[in-house]
């Protein structure tokens, strides 16, 4: 194993760089998990290589193409389709049927990341013949992932897994009808992306745009301390339709939140929450 | 080793990372677990998904110590052993509170053990105990590296008596751990973290 000799990050210098980051370039980063945000920060720096930590901050403040790396970098997109097939199962089985009573079905995809959440609702919507009458909202802070959303394209790789995901969440059909291989990646079918609209949106500083039966945020709150937590919840309250659905990560809860005496998880203890007080 | 009786801080957390093979350390660690050390450990095990709850309720059946998964957010306790979730790496925040990461996976490892190591070691430095055991990758040692560096006590399982040698063996060689952990001195060592002498 080598040694590798690095600069690290001090709480201090983290600092600097999170004032920058608000001061000049408006990311507000200030209420993310300091511990999860210099981990990540000190991996970039050993990665890129940057000898001293004020050749980090210089690019960082001059080069807006390095920004926009670091905010690739810095923000977590590790994502699958069909995580814990349970969740999904669920969303079949016991959202779905109830989302399909509303005459049109306005769904949030909040910090969707490069999109593999958003073609699987797509999914499950299609083969409830519901996504005709859908609308799939798909928001993230980091524009470059968004357009990898838009051409629906992921590596061909991951398809396996996916598949299996898709037959343990109760998918019945043959799972790479859904999509074209193209050398190593895969194509999904343009009619399932037809439904998604897709806009930047950082749950830091950004409002509420619309009304939802249907939030999905998984795994992104995770990133945030406790008070951006509490204040994200409170947008997605604001954007929430009565008797709509919140979805969480498997290990977010509602617990000790501002909102929680007016959402009622389902029976099953999936991380589903309805609101059932307006 | 054995030069060296007693520890220069007193531990304000343990860490124990296990790969294959670890469990039956554990379940000898578990007993000697004392409420008088007011500390609480947290181990970060590589797993497969689902069993959460009959692990907590295994290794429940062993110890004083409330056993429960480590939640996003939540404080860390004293005589609380805590196990990392499946599929998350456990970070320690300064305000000693867990926060939970679905990032890329370390040494092929969600949760790593490296991940939790330097997090915790950036946290306490010199109050931290790492504990490694047995497991068949290299995971967790970097982390030994820098609780080391931060003034941490690094106590690693005798390969010899590990069902999977190589993580352990891959400790010794880049790390000198203060106590080598085997069967027999289990709880000699953690009455040493208790502040009492060998």
């Amino acid at each position: 194993m080598e040694e590798e000799v690095s600069i690290q990050i001090t709480d201090a210098e983290l600092e600097i760089i999170l004032d920058d980051l608000l001061m000049i370039h408006g990311y507000d980063f200030t209420s993310y998990s300091k511990a999860s945000l210099k981990r990540r920060m000190n991996r970039l720096v050993l990665h890129d290589k940057f000898l001293s930590f004020a050749e980090f901050r210089y690019k960082l403040r001059a080069e807006p193409e390095y920004l926009q790396r670091f905010i690739e970098e810095i923000t977590v997109n590790v994502t699958e389709m069909f995580r814990d097939v349970t969740f999904y199962k669920t969303v079949r089985e016991q959202v779905l049927p109830v989302l399909a009573t509303w005459p049109l079905i306005r769904i949030w995809h909040a910090g969707c990341s490069t999109g593999e959440e958003v073609y699987s609702m797509a999914i499950l919507l299609k083969e409830a013949n519901l996504l005709h009458k859908s609308l799939l909202y798909a928001t993230d802070i980091n524009p470059a992932v968004l357009a990898n959303v838009r051409d629906g394209i992921f590596p061909l790789s991951m398809m396996k897994q996916y598949s299996e995901n898709y037959i343990q969440s109760g998918g019945k059909k043959d799972f790479s009808s859904y999509y074209t291989a193209l050398y190593n990646v895969v194509k999904f079918d343009e009619a399932l992306g037809s439904k998604i609209i897709l806009s930047t949106h950082n749950l830091v500083s950004d409002g509420s745009f619309n009304e939802f039966q249907l939030i999905m945020c998984r795994n992104v709150m995770i990133y945030f301390d406790k008070e951006l937590q509490d204040r994200v919840l409170t947008l997605f309250d604001d954007s929430l339709e009565k008797l709509g659905f919140l979805a969480l990560g498997a290990k977010e809860s509602l617990k000790f939140s501002a909102i929680s005496s007016k959402y009622k998880q389902l029976e099953n203890r999936e991380k589903i929450w309805r609101k059932v007080v307006e | 080793m054995e030069d060296k009786p007693l520890l220069q801080t007193t531990p304000r957390l343990i860490v124990i990372g296990g790969s294959a093979g670890s469990l039956s350390m554990v379940l000898k660690i578990l007993p000697h677990l004392d409420v008088k050390l007011q500390v609480p450990v947290v181990t970060v095990f590589h797993r497969k998904s689902s069993d959460d709850t009959t692990l907590i309720e295994v290794l429940s059946t062993r110890t004083c110590f409330e056993v429960s998964e480590i939640e996003d957010k939540a404080g860390i306790s004293p005589n609380v052993f805590y196990i990392a979730p499946a599929d998350y790496h456990v970070l320690i925040e300064k305000d000693y509170t867990f926060t939970l990461d679905d990032s890329e996976k370390i040494n092929y490892s969600r949760p790593s053990i490296d991940v939790t190591f330097e997090s915790a070691a950036d946290v306490y430095g010199a109050n931290l105990v790492c504990i490694l055991l047995s497991g068949a990758n290299a995971d967790g040692v970097n982390g030994l590296k820098i609780a080391k560096q931060k003034g941490g006590c690094v106590i690693v399982q005798d390969p010899a008596f590990a069902e999977v040698p190589y993580m352990p063996q891959q400790a010794m060689t880049h790390v000198t751990p203060d106590y080598i952990l085997r069967p027999d001195n289990v709880r000699e060592i953690l009455a040493v973290l208790g502040g009492q002498p060998v």
